[in-house]
Order: structure tokens, then C-alpha cells, then sequence
């Protein structure tokens, strides 16, 4: 076992140092902590980064060359990720259109829809989202009811789709609609590419728990889109959808925090009855546990890059990631405001410590458990899919879509 | 970068686990507790002939000089099957301790002995209720003779070496080691099963002093180096019972179907499993820092123990929960691993003991 790099990961490493330094500011301090507003003045600064690095070949490192991508591995796109995190870069905004909607378009679209959306995506010109889940259908995204009938050489999308993260600054999404209501359910979904431009389109931001709206409600109402926008054959929705998904846990991977670090300098700063309250063996004890699960996860993803070092796929244990990460930052965010007894509770950043990153955090956290498959459907996947128990009998298993009970009936 | 065992001893430890499977099936260690037997002494020879006790020793003392990655494979291969041999006290333990602060003549003396397996060591440290805080080290040596009471000692009525830690007529703590001629040894009864353990009283014998030994950091660094090589049998033995939690789950039918059918079950063993890649990937940091002596081998040793305590402790009860009733019998394995776990939880320190070491030498750049 050892952690070098090889000689040829080593000297991209160095090469992306070079151009990191010459373009953005370290991180000062062990860490910032991170601003969770998305207007469009961090929009702006984000496409500008994006395309910086597109321009000298950082962004889609192991997107083929013909693309504008750099031909790389994936092991050199994680390297990059992990010094550009020692850097205080703009938050990032295309993990829906760089880490998913374009490596789906270039699986199964054809290669003029590829070569169509591929650099604007790279570039960061067009912010993409991904239109998949529904007021009715989350978990069990294949029951979706976005309807899409053709009508020549058009389709008319009528629906509502729903948690769609950057829809109000996407120029594109990906959309999965039913298109046949007599097959079982997974049959009869067919994928399209949405410019969201089109008429028909209404966006509205939710206000989330933590007050911010990162996410928002998209209403479909007779929108037309070309045949020429299809992406893969009709009926082949749900395989597209899967390819999506399978790219969204390796794009969106850990939750954001507070991580064990952060609860450590808040134990380490205030004070229990006049002793810092890393001192207190509760709190030793907490975050001790903390701290073996942060570092489990940071070597599994260790294994995870060997795997891929070597030529191997990782498998589905990669879900853990988001399982384990998601649910400890809830419970420090919790634990860090009970630190702080009555004034736990405060949020203005002016009183609250670290900028009140843990009561920030509280109030955000809850959505990490749910957003990119819940703790739930990923103990399901890890279940079936890796110490392959059976699944779960299903009452519209093999049931034409219209026949399927819903709460309506 | 690598962060796997390496190919050599992964070819190795397919050999490892094919003999180990046929030696030690399901049910083998309850037959042997049945015929009343302290350990498995065939498998104990065996292994022994084959280099395994001796694989990270020095060559130069009957070893085989590999380094430790391999010996943490073992480790793993043995906890898996719950083997009822005194692997862990007389090699992880007792060979380590000579081999970190022994002189050459004591370990041209023992190790070749305990690398071929005719000799077996163990360590003895606590004494009593309560955790081995250097305060809590009484046993006393004066003009290199012991006196003092342990418990539990493991493996201790088989032991045919001591190596001890007691105080000398300045009262620092060293390390001695005692031949089992010179003391009194009684069993003690205990919740494992398989693996014996002692009350073990010194009466004035012959303590012979690692002379490299010096005060309770010697007993810290010997622990934090141990703690690896129990985290990974950890690994292996939680490894083991999700195995057969899945396989029993599977084939066990209720009310129409199989019962791994439902997430009730199936969440509580996906939970088992993430316990167990976290302890997994905890314990290859920690098989780096003891192959290449790192610098973060406390806090990489720490870290595995806990993360791999954590892992069979919670694995090992929720496979007799989801074995129902049989479970809780003897005649399934459960048991074993239950009992195993709980003990490896104890035996080098507790829970309390590794937090606060891990806690105390976390990077002040963390947080």
C-alpha cells in the first residue's frame, strides 16, 4: 500500500498546480465556510471560471478530445478535483450538465446531438438541469406522469416537475416523460432534450427550510419539442434515466458539511463550564466517532480511486459516500448547536460562531438525506445490489402504467 | 497510489482462506469446546510449520521478514473464521514487544520459538477492573524478581511466556518477561468461547527486563501497533457473520417470502455492511502506517480500532437478530462472534481509552 502518485499522475498533478496558482487564491485558513446563496452574481462567476479552465483544458478531463475535452483519466479528473479544493474557487453549477446531462447525451445520443451541446456545456455557456422527479413520483421515479404525445414531427409535453436544482438559470434540461400509458411503467418512458426557452415553460424557486431556494418547481404546459431533440429511442427513457442517475452519485458524492473538522474547531473554541469542550468526555466521545466514519469515507474513496487507477469500474458501494456523510452532518449540526446551549439557536452570524455555519447547517442538512436517492433507496441499492438480497415484492410489477392504484384511486 | 493489499498477498491469501475454510467449517470450535480442549493445537502446529506465526519476524530469529501488510491478512483470514488459536497474544503481543524492545540474546532466546509456533506468549497488562492507565499498573519487580496478580490474561493457561508490565524500585513502568514455570495460574471463567483466559499470580520469578522498554509509551506503542492487527481479525470475524446474515435471511421464508425481502432486514444489514467498509478502509490506513512505521501511526490506530470494534459489535448482534430464535442457540455461530467482539472490544483497551488517545493526538490542523 502507498499513496504516491505514479510519475504520470504526479506530473499532472504539478501541471494543474501551476495553473491553479496563476488563477485563484488559496484557501485561507483551514477553511472557508461556504456561502450557500446561488444568485446569479455567483452564476456569473462560476460560468467564468468554468470557462477559464475549459480553455486550457481542465474542464472535462476525461471527456474525448473531439468534445473539447482533455482525453484524460478519470483518476487525473479527480486529481484536478482535489487540488482545485485547496483553492477558493466559485461554487460549481454543472455537475447536472458537465457531470451528468452530457455524458448520458454521449452515451445514447446520436453524435450531432453530442457535438451540439458539448462545448457550451464545457464552457459553462449553457447551465443544464435534470427534469426527472415529480410531486407524485420521487423514490419510485419510473412512476413519473409528465405525459409527452407526438403530434407529427414535434412532441407536447404536458406536467409538473419538481426539486429540479439550477432550473432558473438551466438553459437546457434533460426530461424524461411518459410516452405509452398501456406498458408497465419503466416500458413507456422516453427521454427528450428541453431547451428551456420554449413556451409553455413556468419556473418557480421553492423556499426551502434553510430559506434559500436552490431548487424549483418547473410547470409544463403544452411545450413543444422537436423529434430531433429525442435522446435514444422511445420507450428507452428508463435506461437513459439509470445512466443519469449512476453519474449523479459519482457527481454529487459527499454531502457538504459541517464536516468533522469544522466540529472539532467549534469544540476546541468554546467552552464547557470553563474548559474548552473537547475536554468533555461526551464530546470526546462524539467525535471520535465522527472522526473514524470522516476518515472511513475518505479511504474507501481512496479504494474507490485505486479501483479506478487500475482500469476497474467501481461498483455501487460508492453509495455509502453520501449515506454516511449525509446523516453525520446532520447530527454535528445538531450536536454543534447543543454545544452552545441557549445560544445555540441564534443565527445571525455576527453572534453565532463560524459564521453560523452549524445552525446554517441544521436547517440544510435534512435535504442531503433525501436530494440524489434517500438514505432509503440507498440502503435498498446497497442491499440488492451488493450483498445481493432479493427485492422487495412489487404491487405494479409488470402492470400496464394505467392500471397502476394511486392514491387518486 | 495504491490503497490495496498488495498482488503477492492477495495470491497468498487465497491459500490462506482455502485452508482455513477446510480446518475451521461452521460448528468446528463448538467441538472443540465440547471435548473440553483450551485451543485447536493441530491447526496451531500447523499453521505454525507453514510460517504464518513468523511471517513478519526477522529472518535472522526464524521469521520471514515480510512486512506487515501480510501479517494484517492474516489477521483478517484468522478473525474470519474465529479461529481458537493464541495468534493474537503470542504474536501481535508477545513477539512484537521482543521484537521492538528486546535485546539480541532475548530474541535469539524466544522469537524463534514463537515464530514456528512451539512457543506460545502472551502479554499480560491489566489487573483487574478498570483500564490500564499507567496508575493502574501495580505488579511490582525488585532485583529481577516479579511479584504482582493479573487478570485477564488470554490465552493464559497455555502460555508458556509472559511478557509483563510492572513496575521497577524507581516505580517507571517497564516490560519483563516470565516463564510459566514461575507462576500460578488459575482459569477464569469469561463470555468468550474458544479463547481461554487467566488469573495469572507472580510469586517472586525470574523477570527478565526488555531493556528498550521505557515507561508506559513502550506499552502505548506495543498497544497502538496491536490495535491494527485486532481491528483487521475485527474486520474479518464482521465480515464473516454478515455473510451468514445474508445467506440465512435469504433462504428463511415468512409469511410468503424470503425474509431478506424486507427492508426492515435488509436496511439493518446494509447498515452492517457500511460499518464494515468503513472499518475495512480504516484498517488499510492503518496497515500503511505499520508497514512503513509512519509518523500517523497512533491516530491511524486508533482509528481503526475503533471504527472495527464498532463494526463487529453491531454486526455480530444484528446477525442473531435476524437468525431469530436460532440465533441465540449454540448451534449456529452467531454466538461466537458475539462473544469475540466483545472481547476484542475489551482486551487492549476500551472504547473510552482509544477515544481519548485518538482525540489527544488528532493534527492541530484539524478544525
Amino acid at each position: 500500500m502507498d499513496f504516491a502518485d505514479t510519475p504520470e499522475e504526479a506530473s499532472f498533478r504539478a501541471e494543474t498546480r501551476v495553473f491553479l496558482d496563476a488563477h485563484l487564491p488559496l484557501k485561507q485558513g483551514a477553511r472557508g465556510y461556504r456561502n450557500r446563496t446561488h444568485d446569479a452574481e455567483h452564476a456569473k462567476a462560476s460560468q467564468a471560471w468554468q470557462a477559464t479552465k475549459a480553455a486550457a483544458g481542465f474542464a472535462g478531463i476525461h471527456w474525448p478530445r473531439e468534445y473539447g475535452g482533455r482525453g484524460g483519466s478519470q483518476m487525473e479528473s479527480i486529481i484536478f478535483a482535489q487540488e482545485e479544493a485547496r483553492y477558493d474557487a466559485p461554487y460549481y453549477l454543472f455537475n447536472q450538465s458537465v457531470g451528468m446531462a452530457l455524458p448520458t447525451i454521449m452515451k445514447w445520443g446520436r453524435p450531432d446531438q453530442t457535438e451540439k451541446f458539448a462545448r457550451p456545456a464545457l464552457y459553462g455557456d449553457d447551465i443544464w438541469c435534470q427534469l426527472f422527479s415529480e410531486p407524485a413520483a420521487g423514490s419510485d421515479l419510473a412512476g413519473l406522469r409528465t405525459r409527452a404525445v407526438r403530434d407529427g414531427d414535434e412532441w407536447v409535453i404536458d406536467g409538473q416537475k419538481i426539486w429540479t436544482s439550477n432550473a432558473h438559470f438551466a438553459r437546457f434540461g434533460m426530461l424524461v416523460a411518459r410516452t405509452d400509458v398501456s406498458v408497465a411503467k419503466h416500458d413507456g418512458l422516453t427521454a427528450f432534450i428541453l431547451d428551456m426557452e420554449t413556451p409553455g415553460i413556468e419556473v418557480r424557486r421553492i423556499r426551502q427550510v434553510s430559506g434559500n431556494s436552490n431548487f424549483c418547481e418547473v410547470f409544463l404546459s403544452d411545450v413543444r419539442i422537436p423529434d430531433s431533440d429525442r435522446l435514444a429511442g422511445v420507450g428507452q427513457g428508463w435506461k437513459v434515466s439509470l445512466t443519469m442517475l449512476a453519474n449523479e452519485r459519482f457527481a454529487v458524492g459527499q454531502a457538504e458539511g459541517p464536516d468533522v473538522e469544522d466540529m472539532i474547531e467549534l469544540a476546541r473554541t468554546i467552552e464547557i463550564d470553563g474548559k474548552p469542550a473537547i475536554d468533555d468526555p461526551e464530546a470526546r466521545a462524539r467525535i471520535a466517532d465522527w472522526w473514524v466514519k470522516a476518515q472511513g469515507l475518505k479511504f474507501t474513496r481512496l479504494r474507490t480511486q485505486t479501483a479506478l487507477s487500475r482500469g476497474r469500474t467501481p461498483g455501487p458501494e460508492a453509495s455509502i459516500g453520501k449515506l454516511v456523510s449525509a446523516t453525520t452532518a446532520q447530527q454535528m449540526a445538531s450536536y454543534g448547536i447543543d454545544l452552545l446551549g441557549q445560544a445555540g439557536t441564534i443565527l445571525d452570524p455576527a453572534i453565532a460562531p463560524m459564521n453560523a455555519w452549524f445552525q446554517q447547517a441544521y436547517l440544510y442538512s435534512p435535504g442531503k438525506r433525501i436530494s440524489g436517492g434517500t438514505d432509503e433507496i440507498l440502503r435498498n441499492i446497497i442491499a440488492e445490489r451488493v450483498l445481493g438480497m432479493p427485492a422487495e415484492p412489487r404491487a405494479d410489477k409488470g402492470m400496464p402504467f394505467s392500471q397502476i392504484p394511486t392514491s387518486a384511486r | 497510489m495504491n490503497f490495496e493489499f498488495s498482488d503477492d498477498v492477495t495470491v497468498m491469501r487465497e491459500e490462506v482462506r482455502r485452508l482455513l475454510t477446510e480446518r475451521v467449517p461452521p460448528g468446528a470450535v463448538r467441538r472443540l469446546v465440547d471435548a473440553g480442549q483450551p485451543f485447536d493445537r493441530p491447526l496451531w502446529q500447523e499453521i505454525g510449520a507453514l510460517g504464518w506465526m513468523g511471517i513478519s519476524l526477522p529472518e535472522a530469529f526464524g521469521g520471514s521478514g515480510l512486512d506487515h501488510e501480510t501479517l494484517c491478512m492474516l489477521a483478517e483470514e484468522i478473525g474470519r473464521v474465529a479461529a481458537s488459536v493464541p495468534f493474537s497474544s503470542s504474536i501481535y503481543l508477545a513477539a512484537e514487544a521482543i521484537a521492538l524492545f528486546g535485546s539480541e540474546e532475548q530474541k535469539r532466546t524466544w522469537l524463534p520459538g514463537l515464530a514456528s509456533g512451539e512457543v506460545v506468549g502472551t502479554f499480560a497488562l491489566a489487573e483487574g477492573n478498570g483500564f490500564s492507565t499507567a496508575e493502574h499498573v501495580r505488579a511490582a519487580v525488585l532485583n529481577g524478581r516479579i511479584t504482582g496478580r493479573k487478570l485477564p490474561v488470554w490465552d493464559g493457561l497455555v502460555a508458556d511466556l509472559f511478557v509483563v508490565a510492572a513496575r521497577d524500585a524507581d516505580g517507571d513502568i517497564g516490560l519483563y518477561l516470565v516463564t510459566a514455570q514461575s507462576v500460578i495460574r488459575t482459569p477464569l471463567e469469561t463470555i468468550e468461547y474458544g479463547r481461554e483466559a487467566a488469573a495469572v499470580v507472580f510469586e517472586n520469578g525470574i523477570a527478565d527486563r526488555l531493556l528498550a522498554a521505557k515507561g508506559w509509551s513502550a506499552v502505548e506503542k506495543l498497544l497502538d501497533r496491536a490495535a491494527i492487527l485486532f481491528a483487521f481479525e475485527a474486520v474479518g470475524g464482521a465480515e464473516a457473520i454478515l455473510t451468514m446474515a445474508v445467506d440465512y435471511t435469504t433462504q428463511r421464508f415468512a409469511f410468503g417470502r424470503s425474509i431478506a425481502s424486507m427492508q426492515a432486514i435488509k436496511h439493518m444489514l446494509a447498515d452492517v455492511y457500511v460499518a464494515i467498509e468503513l472499518a475495512r478502509s480504516n484498517a488499510y490506513y492503518g496497515a500503511w502506517a505499520l508497514a512503513h512505521d509512519a509518523p500517523e501511526l497512533t491516530i491511524a490506530a486508533a482509528t481503526a480500532r475503533l471504527a472495527a470494534i464498532a463494526a463487529y459489535e453491531t454486526a455480530s448482534a444484528q446477525a442473531i437478530q435476524v437468525h431469530g430464535g436460532m440465533g441465540f442457540t449454540q448451534e449456529v455461530d452467531c454466538h461466537i462472534h458475539y462473544r469475540r467482539a466483545k472481547r476484542l472490544a475489551t482486551e487492549i483497551g476500551p472504547r473510552r481509552y482509544w477515544s481519548d488517545r485518538l482525540i489527544a493526538h488528532l493534527p492541530a490542523t484539524a478544525g
